[in-house]
Parts: C-alpha cells; sequence; structure tokens
C-alpha cells in the first residue's frame, strides 16, 4: 500500500515534469523561480529542524558503551567504541559517519535446530556505505556546472571516478555504485517481509524519489545527452544571481529537475534529517566519562525526597530495639 | 531562544550553510559570460553555407557519440565515410574533417570542455596539429 | 515455581518472524495471560504521590483513566521534547532501515513484529507525527502519523513494559538511538495518568519508606545481615562482623537488597562480607540506603532521583570517604550515568582511594563511587589476596554480562579477570551473545514478575541458548552474573530451558577460593555443596 502510494507519487512528480517541459512558462518557473524556492526550503528548513534539537538540552550523559571502559590502568580500554575523551568521541562519531561503524555490527538470527543462530549480516552496511559515499562524490562531481571556472580537485575527482574510462562518455564508478546501493536498499524493503511491514510510505517515497533523480541523470549521460552548454549556463545563471532559461534541454533534463526540487523540498521535513541528527545523538557523541567529570542538566527539577530525618522518626524504637545507632535519642 | 551546545551547533550549522551555499560564494555573485565559442576561422569563412556534418543542436548535445562511432568505423571496421542525415558524405577525419573548419582547438573544443568539466579522449591518441594548437 | 501456564521449551521455541497480514497499527493488541504484568496498586501509587490511583488491570474493557488523559499525555509529551534532545531527535531521525529489529530478545523470543525496536518505537512515533509535526498533521497515515486513541494507549502499555530497557538495539542503530530511552519516556507518559505496573511501583513505594525495594525495616536488615555473617562463619569457620550504620566509616558500601534477601543473592553477600573481614576493610552497610537499585529507571527520571538521593545524603550523614557499589545492573545505569548529575556534586566525598593498595579510582573521582569488581580486580592485580582456585574446581562457569554495566558503563574485563583468578574451569560463551552484544535476562526494568512468565521465558531465551550451547560443550554449571535481578531472574530461567546449571554472583566465586587468616580447613563452599575431592561427610 505504501509503496503504492509512493509509486504514485513519483509518477505524478513525472507527469508534473512533462508539463513543465511542454509550455514556456512553466519552464520558466522550473528553472528560474523553483530552483531559488526549493534551495531556500531546503536551507531554511534543515536549520530549523537543527535548531530545533538544539532548543533540548541533553539532560543526561548517556553514551552507549560498545567496548571496555576506562577504569584501572592496567585494563585495556577501547577509546573508539567507548570513548572517555573528546578525541575518542571523535573518533568514534567520525568512524560512526564516515564508515557507518555501527551499521558494520548488523547480525542476522534465525531459529535453526531449536536454537537461535547469529549470522554476520554485512551487506545492509555495504550498499549502504556504498550509496552514501556515491551520493556525495556525485554530488561534489555536479559542482563542476555551478562554478566557472572549474576548481582542479572537481575535475581530478571526476578523473579518478571515471577510471576505468569505460563508454564515451565514461561511465562514473559512482554512478554505478549508487545505482547498485539504492537497487538494494529499495528491493531489500520489497523482498524481505519484515522490512515490508515496517516500511512507510516515506521510506519508499525517498528511495524511488532518488532513484528517479539517478536515473534521469544517468540517462541523459549515455544514452539522450542534453547541451552541456545551456545546462552549465542555466546553472551558473542560478549562482550569480542572473537566471536564464535553458534552450532545447530536453524532457529528461526536466524531471531531472524536477526530482531533485522535490528532494530538496522533502528534506528537511522527512527522515533524511539523519544526514544532521546523526551528529547530535546523545548516545553516540558523548564520552563516557560520568564518574569523571560531572554532568550538568539545566533543569535538574527538585525533587520530593524520603530524609534520613524522616526514615529515623519513622522507625526510632526499632532501630533502638535493634541497637542501630540513632541520630536523636 | 535558548540553545544547548549552542557554540558547536552553531558552528555545525554555519559549516553547513557555508558548503551547502559554497556555490554562491565562488561565484561571488558576478554573472559568468557563457564561453564564446569562436567560428571565424579562415575555412569557415569561406563556406557559402555554414554548417557542419549534421546541425548545431544536434552537434552540441552529440558529437561526442559521432566521434566515437567515426573512431569504431574506422579502426574497427576500416569505413572512412560517414553518410549525414542530409544524404551529403563525409570523409571520417578528425584531423581532417572536423579540425579543416575548426582549426581552433583552443577557442572552440576546449573552452566549451572546460566551462563544462568535459575530459575528451581524443588527444590521448591524437597529436594536435601544429596550426590548429 | 509453576510453568504450568507456559508452553513447553519446545513449543516456545518455534518462533515464526513472518509478520501478519495487516498493518501494525491496525493489529489490535491482546493481553494474553502470561505475557503481562499486574498493575500497580493504588497503595503503592499514593504512598508515593503519583497520579490516578486505583484499582484496575489492563484486561478491564475500562481503565479508569482521567476524564482529560489525552491533553495530559500530549501535554506531557511536549515537555519531554523540550527538555530531551534525545526524544526530540530520535522521534525524529529513524530511517527504518530494521537493523535493530532482530536485535531485540523479545522479538527473537516472540516474533512479534511489535517487538522490533523500530515498532516499539513507531507506536510512540506515530502519535508524536500526528500533533507534532507539520507534514503529520497535514499528511496524516501518509506520514506515518495516527491519532491517540484509548487502544494507542493500550497498545503502549503492553509493549512498553515488554522492553526491559536493555539498551541492546542502540549498539547496532546507525544513528545510536535507543529503544530504553523512547521506553523511558512512554512510561513516564503512561505514568502521568496512573499507569505502572506493581512489581514497579511496590518496590518503589517501600524503597523510598524503608529504604530498600523489600520494605525490610531496619532490625531487618540487620538480622539478615548478621544471619549472613553466621553462615559465613559456618563455613570458614572465620568470624566476620557486620558494620552497620557505622559513623566515621572509611566507605560505605551499597547493594541491592536481593543480595541479603534472597538465594543466591545471599551468597554473594556472604562473598562481599568474607572479602571486606580478610582485608580488614573499614566500611559500613546502611539501612537507610539499603538498596542500590534504583526502580525509579523503569518509570520516570523524577522517580531516579527521588529514591537515588538517599545514598549522597547517607554518605554525607556518616561521614565516609567514598562510596562502594555491589553487584548489581540499572543500579550502576543509575549509578554511572544519573546519580552525580541529578543529586550531586558529590564535593563532601574524596576521591576514592584503594586504602589496601593504594590505588586512586581516578575514573570515579567525580562521583567518588566504585563498583566493586574494579575494587576487587584491583586487589588480585597487587597481590592482596590469597587465592585459592581450586576451590571452584566442581563448578564450570560461564559468565553473563547484565546489560546496563555493558551498554551503559563497558565494565567487561573487570569480571572476567576476577574470574579468572578465582576459577580453573571459566568458558565464555559465544560473541554475539556477550560483551556489548550481551543478551538481556529477559526480567529486567521491573517485568521479572511471576505473570508475566512466558514473556520472561521468551525474552531469556537467546541468553538460555547461549548458556545450553556451552553447556554441551564443556558442561557448564553455573553462570555467573554482576546483578541482583538476574540472579532472581536466571535462576527461573534456567530451570525452564537448561536445568542444571545454577546462578553464581562473581564475589561468591572470590570467597570461594578466598584463603582467609584463621579459616578451618574448607570442605565446602559458600552454599554448603562439597567440594571436589572432598566429601559430603566431611562437611558434618
Amino acid at each position: 500500500m505504501n509503496l503504492l502510494t509512493s509509486f504514485i507519487a513519483v509518477l505524478i512528480l513525472t507527469l508534473a515534469a512533462l508539463g513543465f517541459a511542454y509550455s514556456t512558462g512553466l519552464t520558466y518557473l522550473l528553472t528560474v523561480v523553483i530552483p531559488y524556492a526549493a534551495f531556500a526550503v531546503f536551507m531554511v528548513g534543515f536549520v530549523f529542524r537543527v535548531v530545533q534539537w538544539a532548543k533540548a538540552p541533553v539532560p543526561f550523559r548517556i553514551p552507549s558503551t560498545c567496548g571496555q571502559e576506562k577504569s584501572l590502568p592496567w585494563i585495556r580500554t577501547n577509546p573508539l567504541d567507548n570513548p572517555s575523551c573528546l578525541w575518542g568521541v571523535i573518533g568514534r562519531m567520525a568512524l560512526e559517519i564516515l564508515l557507518f561503524r555501527s551499521l558494520f555490527r548488523n547480525t542476522r538470527v534465525e531459529i535453526l535446530q531449536k536454537r537461535p543462530v547469529y549470522d554476520s549480516a554485512k551487506w545492509l552496511w555495504f550498499f549502504g556505505l556504498l550509496f552514501h559515499w556515491s551520493l556525495l562524490i556525485i554530488v561534489l562531481r555536479h559542482l563542476r556546472f555551478f562554478i566557472e571556472p572549474i576548481a582542479g580537485w572537481i575535475n581530478s575527482l571526476s578523473a579518478l571516478d571515471g577510471f576505468f574510462e569505460i563508454g564515451i562518455p565514461t561511465l562514473y564508478l559512482s554512478d554505478a555504485a549508487i545505482l547498485a546501493g539504492l537497487s538494494f536498499l529499495l528491493l531489500r524493503r520489497l523482498i524481505s517481509s519484515r522490512l515490508r511491514y515496517i516500511s512507510l510510505f516515506t521510506d519508499y517515497f525517498s528511495l524511488l524519489l532518488i532513484l528517479g533523480v539517478v536515473g534521469t541523470g544517468l540517462l541523459m549521460r549515455h544514452f539522450f545527452p542534453a547541451d552541456l552548454l545551456q545546462v552549465k549556463n542555466m546553472a551558473l545563471g542560478w549562482v550569480t544571481f542572473s537566471p536564464v532559461v535553458p534552450k532545447e534541454v530536453g524532457m529528461l533534463f526536466y524531471m531531472h529537475l524536477c526530482f531533485v526540487f522535490t528532494l530538496m523540498v522533502f528534506f528537511p521535513m522527512s527522515k533524511l534529517m539523519h544526514m544532521g541528527g546523526v551528529f547530535l545523538s546523545p548516545t553516540r557523541n558523548l564520552a563516557n566519562d560520568n564518574r569523571m567529570k560531572r554532568h550538568i542538566n539545566p533543569w535538574n527539577a527538585p525533587v520530593k525526597v524520603h530524609t534520613y530525618e524522616e526514615y529515623e522518626d519513622e522507625f526510632r524504637e526499632k532501630m533502638k530495639l535493634a541497637g542501630l545507632p540513632l541520630d536523636k535519642e | 531562544m535558548k540553545l544547548y551546545n549552542r557554540g558547536i551547533i552553531l558552528a555545525g550549522i554555519v559549516v553547513f550553510l557555508i558548503l551547502a551555499s559554497g556555490p554562491f560564494w565562488y561565484g561571488r555573485g558576478r554573472a559568468v559570460s557563457p564561453p564564446d565559442l569562436k567560428l571565424d576561422t579562415p575555412a569557415i569563412e569561406q563556406l557559402k553555407e555554414k554548417l557542419c556534418v549534421e546541425p548545431a543542436p544536434y552537434m552540441r548535445a552529440n558529437h561526442m557519440r559521432l566521434l566515437n562511432d567515426w573512431r569504431d568505423s574506422v579502426v574497427r571496421e576500416g569505413k572512412r565515410t560517414y553518410t549525414a542525415a542530409d544524404g551529403k558524405v563525409y570523409k571520417i577525419s578528425l584531423t581532417g574533417t572536423c579540425l579543416e573548419c575548426h582549426s581552433n582547438k583552443e577557442q572552440f573544443c576546449d573552452r566549451c570542455h572546460d566551462y563544462a568539466g568535459a575530459k575528451p579522449a581524443c588527444w590521448d591518441c591524437h597529436i594536435i596539429p601544429e596550426e590548429v594548437r | 515455581m509453576s510453568f504450568a501456564k507456559i508452553p513447553k521449551p519446545d513449543e516456545l521455541i518455534a518462533v515464526r518472524y513472518e509478520p501478519p497480514e495487516t498493518p501494525w497499527m491496525d493489529t489490535p493488541t491482546v493481553f494474553r495471560p502470561g505475557t503481562w504484568s499486574y498493575t500497580g496498586t493504588a497503595k503503592s501509587l499514593t504512598a508515593l504521590e503519583l497520579p490516578n490511583p486505583r484499582s484496575w488491570q489492563p484486561t478491564d474493557e475500562d481503565w479508569k483513566l482521567p476524564e482529560n488523559w489525552k491533553e495530559i499525555i500530549l501535554k506531557g509529551m511536549k515537555e519531554r521534547l523540550e527538555k530531551y534532545r534525545s526524544f526530540r531527535l530520535f522521534m525524529d531521525i529513524c530511517v527504518r532501515c530494521g537493523a535493530c529489529a532482530d536485535k531485540c530478545h523479545f522479538y527473537i523470543g516472540s516474533g512479534d513484529p511489535k517487538n522490533m525496536p523500530v515498532v516499539r518505537a513507531e507506536l510512540l512515533r506515530s502519535v508524536y507525527r500526528r500533533y507534532f509535526t507539520q507534514s503529520g498533521k497535514l499528511f496524516g497515515s501518509l506520514a506515518g502519523a495516527r491519532d491517540l486513541t484509548v487502544d494507542v494507549l493500550k497498545e503502549w502499555f503492553y509493549y512498553f513494559y515488554q522492553c526491559t530497557e536493555c539498551r541492546r538495539c542502540s549498539v547496532f542503530c546507525p544513528y545510536g538511538i535507543d529503544q530504553a530511552e523512547i521506553t523511558m519516556m512512554g512510561r513516564e507518559l503512561l505514568n502521568l495518568v496512573g499507569c505502572n505496573i506493581n512489581w514497579v511501583t511496590e518496590p518503589m513505594a517501600n524503597c523510598f519508606r524503608t529504604g530498600n525495594h523489600l520494605g525490610i525495616q531496619p532490625g531487618g536488615v540487620k538480622d539478615m545481615l548478621e544471619f549472613l555473617a553466621e553462615d559465613v562463619g559456618d563455613r570458614t569457620g572465620v568470624h566476620v562482623e557486620v558494620p552497620l550504620n557505622k559513623k566515621g566509616a572509611e566507605i560505605l558500601f551499597v547493594i541491592p537488597s536481593g543480595d541479603y534477601f534472597a538465594d543466591p543473592g545471599t551468597y554473594t553477600c556472604m562473598g562481599y562480607m568474607a572479602l571486606f573481614h580478610e582485608i580488614g576493610l573499614d566500611y559500613t552497610f546502611s539501612t537507610y540506603a539499603s538498596e542500590g537499585g534504583n526502580f525509579g529507571l523503569f518509570t520516570s527520571h523524577e522517580m531516579i532521583k527521588r529514591l537515588n538521593a538517599k545514598i549522597y545524603a547517607e554518605a554525607k550523614r556518616l561521614g565516609v570517604k567514598w562510596i562502594l557499589g555491589g553487584e548489581c545492573g540499572h543500579m550502576w545505569r543509575v549509578l554511572n550515568q544519573y546519580m552525580e548529575t541529578m543529586n550531586g556534586p558529590a564535593d563532601f566525598l574524596e576521591v576514592p582511594v584503594s586504602p589496601i593498595t593504594g590505588t586512586r579510582f581516578e575514573n570515579a573521582r567525580s562521583t567518588k563511587m566504585v563498583h566493586i569488581s574494579e575494587f576487587t580486580a584491583d586487589l588480585i592485580r597487587n597481590g592482596k589476596l590469597k587465592l585459592d582456585p581450586s576451590r571452584n574446581d566442581h563448578l564450570r562457569v560461564t559468565f553473563h554480562d547484565s546489560c546496563n554495566p555493558s551498554r551503559a558503563m563497558g565494565l567487561f574485563e573487570e569480571p572476567r579477570y576476577i574470574i579468572n583468578h578465582v576459577c580453573n574451569h571459566f568458558h565464555e560463551m559465544a560473541e554475539d551473545t556477550i560483551r556489548e552484544n550481551t543478551f538481556c535476562c529477559g526480567g529486567g526494568a521491573g517485568l521479572g514478575n511471576d505473570e508475566n512468565m512466558e514473556m520472561r521465558m521468551r525474552g531469556g531465551m537467546p541468553r538460555a541458548m547461549a548458556v545450553q550451547a556451552v553447556r554441551e560443550k564443556y558442561g557448564v554449571n553455573r553462570l555467573t552474573c554482576m546483578c541482583a535481578i538476574d540472579r532472581a531472574v536466571l535462576t527461573s530461567l534456567m530451570e525452564y530451558w537448561v536445568p542444571g546449571v545454577l546462578v553464581t554472583g562473581v564475589h561468591e566465586l572470590v570467597a570461594n577460593a578466598l584463603v582467609m587468616t584463621g579459616e578451618k580447613e574448607r570442605t565446602t563452599d559458600l552454599r554448603g555443596d562439597p567440594l571436589e575431592g572432598k566429601t559430603a561427610d566431611e562437611t558434618l
């Protein structure tokens, strides 16, 4: 059901793109007005969400410790899975964000011969990592359309990405990788009944939308080329505040744009905000130095406690009988 | 509005904003004029009808594929002529046909390729004739 | 203990992981006997001044909620979203990748998809979206949002009291989303309208008044401890003192009340006493702080603070230098991650220094509370104990990492170091089931009651099966752990799944091996069981 709705939503977007392409007024809208609007929504929305998190304090220091704590000096600690200082935290966060450390632990359980059996299950980690890194590389490569002259590192990145020089124009490895990654992420949601059960509209929609972006991009690069001169003129026009409407760039290009802008608007209001959120996760970004350094809770509210005096008042006679020392005789 | 861990979070937001809006800063709002492709070589000047082997819009988007096909047909099939959509027959030759007219690589090929960040593989094998350079 | 109503192990393990036809939002919650806990009594709620005390059970149609219950919950939710970054963040960033799904012992043992941490969190998230996000307000179910209804509240109750806050899922989550944190929020909300379970509220009410979960009054605590001291004398021939409420002692020693109340915890308690006597430690127990455990952790952050306050207060009153804590699981989550923030600063205490070895416990320099396994490991390392591990030769030992010391502290090597020095036969369970991957006993977070037995056996199954594997392979007959709830809960778990394996605390093993000054020839262990190579007759 959720899958169907998301599929329909993407289809509607595709049709909208067609509409944009075939009407001059709408083309203007898509290439001049919406880009700014979408970008603004993305930036403002993203910052808004992060600020919303920042407005809530972290009252307690609650890292999940996944390795030996720092205790006695002769016991070997695990500073990356259970950091006790800032550097450890930085290391842990870097591993988490750059290499998906936690996902690397993934296992799969099955009941075999009346026994739960745990298998290593690293495919999700592998394809997840493949997808995210490819996406980053692709976004960076696209900078060639937005800056002039193109910075050397972007050209080097593209050259490295197209290292194998398969086909004309060269097939980028990141393009192949992102397709593989996306297909895996989508297929597991479709095939595994457990994943199907937990998937919401937004889960399918995000994947299909990005698949749409990637698909149209790949088609343009390898099968129905768009005039890059026009594309770059348009992109440079945006960032120099002198937008131009591109001419004769083809249907796919409008679809590509349409999907990208939808993604930008969808981003801050969806689970995709995990991009910003992962940095703020209190179970990961805090050192397990609770007993070394007091953590301050800004709203540490007063509570009603049961004092020793009240306790002794209630049990004085009994304590006396038992021969226990008393504060007040 | 009270933000907690204010310093580090604001720093993070600023980094995000700068990175995400990088191209705007890079361009500093200066309009960049599209590359000026020179079509004023002597050979082109002499043409009566200023036409490439195929119409210009098609060439702009597809010349790399055309050149790729040309290479394959010469190198793999030994076929050295190309019949255009309008029936005209051309000799397949980068230096002889393409560069005959576009004898200004720097002002024509390179300007656009540099602009779009394209890295053609032509010159991996072909040498650049002296007069074209 | 009777297992009459619980299916046989063979039936229980036939778990199917195929989710039902109906989506989870449309699958009604069924309160099946054996899978839920009795509700908190009016008496215990009243004693703690908690809202809406009344008599009810979850199987009742009418839960006697306050008129404006929905308003209370939503207001409570708003307040918590503003007070806890963890809560808002964990509501927002889950991508439903499913990595957590088969990490939960309750899911592994029951196959109920709502026991996947991701869905358990969605139970709350769906309501969060509906009332606190624009997309949820606008797009409703398309955005994964749903209305808060009485049925939703009942579902919360069933599933948030079917989570032991063990944090195993948070180890595997790529964003560190911690279901324990979400369950804690869910339970706080339920408590606002008076929905808690009695196995939590009654110990809390007792603890608040008498200082311990079991409601044992000062004289009782004294009697029990002295009785255990006598037992130590019987088994070892050494008379040990029980310092209690002793002003000016160097160290306040706080243990879970289970350790002096019931077997097999009592043997651990005897272990502490024997050890402290042997090294001549100047310490004291306290009747006021006669409980390290803190069921507030299973209720609300406010309750944690209320129940925890007595520890620092008592340390201050007795004028001790620092505090030593016994073997307990969730107690140590509170001591490590909450105590000083809530009831600190502990500036009236000194940085803990072992009076025997002179070791400064730098890692506890602020909170001033040391875990007994850190303390004992240091003693052994410095050669301060004379140990005869062969006295544990009748035991084939394995070690269960308790959830909280593992995933909220990282206490892995200390107990292993100790066990390796006091036992000759120590065998680890499978990698996927120990250390940070350890499995819950199935009865943490207040779920260790008898009416919840089927769910306990299901939730404890992964742990039990790992024990069974080492039992088959190495003949393991003793499951060691450092947690009072474990000692109670694992005992019935072993009885059900792996008969023949008994449960033990680390310091029971220590005292078995400890060669004491002036002791008689030992023929039995602390339990009175004959040692290997000694006949039972000699013990008489």
